[in-house]
């Protein structure tokens, strides 16, 4: 009889495992400077983190491992051999159980969202998670791609821009953050969420994590071993600066202001 | 054999125009059942760059966005699809749509608004073609290159796609001028193709309050959080009254403190605006928040602290308590 309910009980509380996928990029406070050969940007000697949107993952997944719902986290990160640091800082010591770096050649190497979201559509083949969890874009690249196309290329549901999310069973109901407000929906499990700013706060490592972390597994495969194309299909003909502006002036008074956009620019 | 000399130049003048539109374009209309999205204008604005241009209207009871789509200029056909699973945009039930109409017209760029809907969607399909989506288009130079935004507007890339037979374009809606009314197109009906049944709408909080698009407005005035809380919001609402068209955006930290909701939030990861007028009110004009406005034409700021970045990219600055300083220019406007 007991052995019966703790059958059910098993059955009814089946493991989840999230899969995490994350990026290292230049860090958000760096002034990004085009490069002088116009073909990229300087990476050399730059601070780089994790992308500000990936963490938010990273943390909900942590948040379903404490609730109880996910009992693995598996994180994969597919960039240069820095990229381990990362894995380690934003994902193993915050309670990421093991880490995957698809190693890319050289830390600055670059990868299109669509080759991404094939390497990841063959880890997911390999760690078979419930369901994956990253960042809506990536804050170098912003084409807001990879999580779409991950979800597309296995023929699974997508919640994208998630400002909150609740598993239940075999499905999730999610808010999502649209232009025009908040939708509610409901998708069914297996799926590819991408996380918004408002979905929760990352909470910083604390040092018995990061000590553990040093520990959890942590696999290297060699980008060329995953049998994806990695060739772009978009040649990159020239990166540029942005237009300048013009200087500006500053005004005495509120009045001078509003003078000012009225006659001068004449914009009111 | 070869055009006669006296005519050379019309002719090659006539051949350089007919290579200048090759492309046939399939844009993905974004609307509420009643109206084309200002984002897709734009989008069918970019598209008619690339040659013919075909609008999707996909949706439920969506009669009146499909005429709308025929009545634009630059458009010369029209695909529409009435059917219960597009009602609310689902990603899963039209990127099967796209793909059908795509197998069977084969059209050499699909397109839509960078904006939440042309996000959702636009990649998905892009990946059952497996090709690459070139994401955030701010310049078509011709059909094969276009110059896309990327580090927070930082860094300006200029893309060549030759390998891909279908080039995904999602472009940005401030950089391309709306389609006007003025064509008459004609409205063909497709197959819908079904739920998927991969995701189901539950509900929708939509902001009603009437306020001015944030995207189109001619004036929009942004606080920021030298505000100090939601109630003071009031006074951009009313200066945006005044004004006249004038519509209210916000920054990323007020929106997260739970001042205004998200849909005002102007940034990297919010909306990119570009109006005639910006007046950044009480907000120091961070990176990510410059990169939402700084295509404004005209830029002013108000600002307490003297070396907050927004005065490096603002043609007025005013340094002064913004709650002295909104009041004195509303008594003048």
């Amino acid at each position: 009889c007991n052995h019966f309910f703790a059958l059910l009980q098993d059955l009814s509380s089946h493991k989840m495992k999230a899969l995490v996928a994350l990026k290292r990029v230049i860090d958000y406070t760096v002034k990004v400077r085009v490069r002088p050969d116009k073909l990229g940007v300087v990476k050399d000697n730059v601070k780089h983190s994790c992308n500000p949107f990936d963490e938010i993952a990273v943390e909900q997944a942590v948040r379903f491992k404490e609730a109880k719902k996910v009992t693995e986290i598996v994180a994969v990160s597919v960039g240069g051999p820095k990229t381990v640091e990362i894995l380690r800082g934003s994902a193993l010591a915050l309670g990421v159980d093991k880490a995957i770096l698809i190693k890319l050649p050289k830390d600055d190497s670059e990868v299109e969202p669509l080759a991404v979201a094939k390497i990841l559509k063959g880890i997911v083949e390999k760690v078979k998670p419930d369901f994956v969890l990253t960042g809506k874009q990536a804050i170098d690249d912003d084409s807001c791609a990879v999580p779409q196309m991950l979800a597309s290329m296995l023929g699974w549901s997508q919640g994208t821009f998630l400002s909150s999310v609740a598993i239940e069973g075999k499905a999730a109901t999610i808010s999502r953050e649209t232009d025009v407000g908040i939708q509610k929906l409901e998708i069914k499990l297996p799926a590819v969420f991408s996380c918004d700013l408002r979905l929760n706060e990352p909470r910083y490592a604390k040092l018995p994590e990061i000590m553990k972390a040093k520990k959890k597994p942590l696999e290297e495969i060699d980008v060329a071993k995953t049998g994806v194309d990695v060739t772009p299909r978009l040649q990159i003909v020239q990166v540029s600066d942005p237009p300048t502006r013009a200087a500006g002036k500053k005004v005495k008074t509120a009045d001078e202001l509003v003078d000012k956009l009225k006659n001068e620019a004449k914009v009111l | 054999r070869g055009p006669a000399r006296n005519s050379t130049k019309s002719n090659a003048k006539t051949m350089r125009a007919a290579r200048a539109l090759l492309g046939k374009a399939l844009v993905i209309i974004e609307h509420n059942n009643k109206a084309v999205s200002t984002p897709s204008l734009s989008a069918v604005g970019a598209a008619s760059k690339l040659g013919d241009v075909t609008a999707l209207v996909a949706g439920k009871g969506c009669g009146a966005v499909a005429e709308q789509a025929s009545k634009l200029k630059g458009v010369s056909s029209v695909l529409a699809v009435d059917s219960a699973e597009y009602e609310h945009g689902l990603p899963e039930n039209l990127a099967a749509l796209v793909k059908k109409v795509q197998d069977d017209k084969k059209f050499s760029h699909i397109v839509a608004a960078h904006s939440s809907f042309g996000k959702s969607v636009l990649p998905r399909v892009a990946a059952q073609f497996d090709c690459a989506i070139i994401a955030d288009v701010i310049g078509i130079k011709d059909e094969t290159t276009f110059v896309r935004s990327t580090y927070a507007g930082n860094a300006l890339a200029t893309v060549k796609s030759a390998k891909d037979p279908i080039k995904f374009l999602s472009v940005r809606p401030t950089s391309f001028e709306k389609a006007a009314a003025g064509g008459s197109a004609k409205v063909e009906s497709v197959a819908a193709t079904g739920e998927t049944g991969l995701s189901k709408w539950l509900s929708e909080e939509v902001d009603t309050s009437g306020k001015v698009d944030l995207t189109a407005a001619r004036v929009v005035i942004s606080g920021g959080r030298g505000l100090k809380n939601g109630d003071n919001f009031k006074m951009l609402y009313e200066m945006a009254t005044k004004i006249g068209n004038a519509a209210v955006g916000a920054t990323r930290a007020v929106v997260d403190a739970g001042y205004v909701p998200n849909d005002m939030q102007v940034g990297q990861t919010g909306k990119i605006v570009a109006p005639e007028l910006y007046i950044a009110v009480g907000l120091s004009g961070a990176i990510q928040h410059l990169a939402g406005m700084k295509d404004s034409k005209v830029i002013a700021c108000i600002n307490t602290d003297a070396e907050a970045p927004i005065f490096t990219v603002s043609d007025y600055g005013l340094v002064e308590d913004l709650f002295t300083a909104v009041p004195a220019m509303m008594k003048k406007l």
